[in-house]
């Protein structure tokens, strides 16, 4: 899967996902969980304290970002590792697929990783004919399911409900139990215990880099990760070039920030950190290890306006909290990067032509910015989106441009605004009716499609209040 | 004290209402009430949908129309946050930044004033039955007005206060969001009407007109037996 997961239009996605209530009631529960364990996790803490905290380290590394990313190089290479560093999805792809063929692999075991998605790994390595499984529950659902789409980051298959998931467990696993989830999990379990055993190589993203000593953190609650780095003798970690911390220190705190925002855990069941190859008296571990860095379109957004978003640590919180995502579900953004973070980081790695309408998807209400652990703006950069496509990239639509230059004009001249409302009551006239506009023009037909719109008054609040100065209204 | 009031374009033309019952509250509450007649509209129409360059000269006209207002008041959280965001707007223009710091040193939502520059938590209000507020999203997390609208509506007497679930969801009107995308604005809007008949009130208060106007015009749409009043309307009644 590559970043981009439909070839729809983004108003035929739209329609589709808000017909299906199974997504929809599926993400509401979610949602839900999902908040209200996150409010019992940071409540009690001064979280605005950690936030600022948060914020000054990712902001700290991204300013010194060639710094720790040479560091972190050395670091991983003093253990024996190797580090590739991709600037384009391609080169990422083409530097494992290497690997895999000198490895002669026939099977790959993988943690749960967005950038592998972003980069499309799973289908490169399908093509050499290497058998790839996904060991991270949501991942190996949806891959199970003919590679349904992840809809969200972190729960990757939020968008099914229990009833779904036993169908596909039946269909293509000879799962015969129940629709308990921990019947479904223990199944899973047992079938990705052989592949573990039996895979040549293992396969991980990277929740954080530690740059001082070289080790890679992983987060997860199924301690999938762990074994995906410790069975297979040859270990590849990718990662975005953003993903690191100086030292420990730094990644405790972020760590811990990332499993309350995300899931409303102190700290996951597994915390994974994997340093360097395995040495002489460990009995665990890879035998060769490779760290591939993948910029892909990051470092253009480093020293733009847009560099905050590379603040980001994955935690979802700003798609449990949306109200836009609520309703139309992941799939709808047409990215696997979905909700307030995909509809910022979308059109900057993948280009406005694919994700002009998703900075739109939102009525800037700010929830997301609210709870973001590391106070990333992300309704403000929701709104820079909109003017570079208005102001720089010329894509709005003209008769839209000309009604807001039409707005420009009668706003900030007062002769025309007066005499516009005036006007305007007049205009709207033969369209009210019971002092209701049910079925209004122009701009305003897109509001009475759902809603009505109050008759303009015959008197304007201005005409009040000058009688009212004058002794004029009665009371 | 003397309030200039900015009204809102929304308010001047469509919800003209609530101008007169924010005007009768404020002189109760002993303000002198002046309405300067250059103003317009804050600008967040077309700032929002990113003609940022189109929506500087209506934020200089507004700017230019308050210079010499002692306060201004304004009826609307989100037209109240967007006066502030002016300095933020004209960073790189120290002349109009400068201004906009004065401006935005100087407004007031209308209930953050009562509450906190005329130091009123009752205001003698009369209404009877219950209702829910809805804290809409500009003035409760931008502008960071949570309290104020609760304690006022607190003393109004007869009045019981009820809370509705998923109270902070965004109603779905965001401005021209529910015009460009209408489908999920209907989404959106259903559930927060939803939220209100589950609590069953006769009214359904909000600070903002924008947000009324979404959620009333949708409750009229589908013959919904709750009332959406501005916090203005129920202040004043006695
Ligand atoms: S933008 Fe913030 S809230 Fe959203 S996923 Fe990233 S860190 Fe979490």
């Amino acid at each position: 899967m590559a970043m981009k997961i439909s070839q729809q239009k983004f108003n035929e996605r739209l329609s589709s996902n808000l017909e299906n209530d199974f997504m929809r009631g599926a993400v509401a529960g979610a949602q839900h969980r999902f908040q209200t364990r996150r409010s019992a996790a940071v409540d009690s803490l001064n979280w605005e304290e950690w936030r600022n905290h948060g914020e000054e380290i990712r902001q700290h590394v991204l300013e010194n970002l060639d710094y720790y990313l040479y560091e972190l190089s050395i670091n991983v290479e003093a253990r024996g590792g190797h580090v590739f560093f991709a600037q384009t999805a391609e080169e990422a792809t083409e530097y494992i697929s290497t690997i895999a063929k000198q490895k002669s692999a026939k099977k790959i075991v993988k943690a749960k990783s967005m950038v592998t998605e972003e980069i499309n790994l799973n289908s490169h390595l399908e093509q050499l004919g290497c058998e790839v499984i996904e060991t991270d529950l949501g991942e190996y659902i949806l891959q199970l399911d003919d590679h349904d789409p992840p809809s969200h980051i972190v729960t990757p298959a939020l968008h099914k409900n229990k009833d779904q998931i036993r169908e596909v467990f039946e269909q293509k696993i000879g799962y015969t139990a129940s629709s308990q989830p921990e019947e479904l999990a223990l199944h899973a379990r047992k079938v990705l215990r052989e592949h573990y055993l039996t895979a040549d190589i293992g396969i991980t993203g990277c929740n954080f880099a530690v740059a001082e000593t070289g080790s890679v953190c992983l987060v997860t609650n199924e301690g999938n990760a762990d074994l995906v780095t410790a069975l297979p003798k040859t270990q590849i970690s990718v990662m975005g070039m953003e993903r690191l911390v100086p030292t420990f220190e730094e990644m405790e705190v972020l760590v811990g920030m990332l499993t309350r925002s995300a899931v409303g855990q102190k700290l996951t069941s597994y915390i994974t950190v994997l340093t360097g190859i395995k040495e002489a008296l460990e009995v665990d571990g890879p035998e060769e290890f490779h760290l591939v860095i993948v910029d892909n379109g990051r470092s253009s957004i480093l020293g733009g306006e847009f560099q905050s978003i590379l603040q980001c640590i994955r935690c979802a919180a700003c798609i449990n909290t949306c109200p836009v995502y609520r309703h139309v579900g992941g799939h709808t953004y047409g990215s696997i990067y979905s909700g307030p973070i995909g509809a910022v980081l979308s059109p900057l790695l993948g280009g406005y032509d694919d994700y002009k309408e998703l900075p739109y998807a939102s009525t800037l209400c700010g929830a997301c910015t609210d709870v973001c652990p590391v106070k990333i703006p992300l309704h403000q950069l929701l709104h820079k989106h909109r003017e570079v496509i208005v102001e720089r990239e010329g894509r709005a639509p003209i008769s839209e441009s000309l009604l807001m230059q039409a707005f420009g004009m009668g706003t900030s001249s007062q002769s025309i605004y007066k005499l516009g409302t005036k006007v305007a009551s007049t205009v709207m006239k033969p369209f009210t009716k019971n002092e209701k506009i049910t079925n209004g023009p122009g701009p305003l037909k897109n509001w009475t499609a759902y809603r009505d719109f109050p008759s303009l008054q015959k008197e304007r609040f201005r005409d009040w209040f000058e009688q009212h100065n004058k002794g004029g209204n009665p009371k | 004290m003397n309030v200039s009031l900015f009204a809102t374009c929304l308010v001047d033309m469509v919800q003209s209402n609530i101008g007169k019952n924010t005007v009768e509250l404020l002189e109760r509450l002993g303000c002198t009430v002046s309405f300067p007649k250059g103003q317009t509209c804050c600008g967040q129409p077309a700032y929002n949908s990113g003609y940022v360059k189109a929506s500087k000269e209506t934020m200089k006209n507004t700017i230019q129309v308050f210079e010499d207002a002692e306060v201004i008041v304004c009826p609307s959280g989100s037209c109240a946050y967007m006066l502030k965001e002016y300095v933020h707007i004209f960073k790189d223009e120290p002349l109009w930044h400068e201004k906009a710091q004065r401006i935005a040193d100087k407004t007031y939502e209308l209930t953050q004033f009562i509450v906190d520059v005329l130091k009123i938590e009752n205001v003698g209000a009369k209404l009877n039955g219950t209702a829910t507020y809805h804290p809409s999203c500009h003035m409760t997390r931008l502008l960071k007005v949570q309290k104020a609208p609760l304690t006022l509506l607190q003393h109004v007497e007869g009045l019981e206060l009820l809370e509705m679930p998923l109270k902070e969801n965004c109603c779905g009107f965001g401005g021209t969001f529910s015009i460009k995308m209408g489908q999920i604005s209907e989404q959106m809007v259903d559930e927060k009407i939803a939220s209100a008949e589950q609590i069953a009130v006769h009214y359904l208060i909000g600070a903002d007109a924008g947000c009324l106007m979404n959620i009333g015009g949708r409750i009229d749409r589908k013959n919904i037996d709750i009332k959406t009043m501005h916090i203005a309307e129920i202040l004043n009644s006695r």
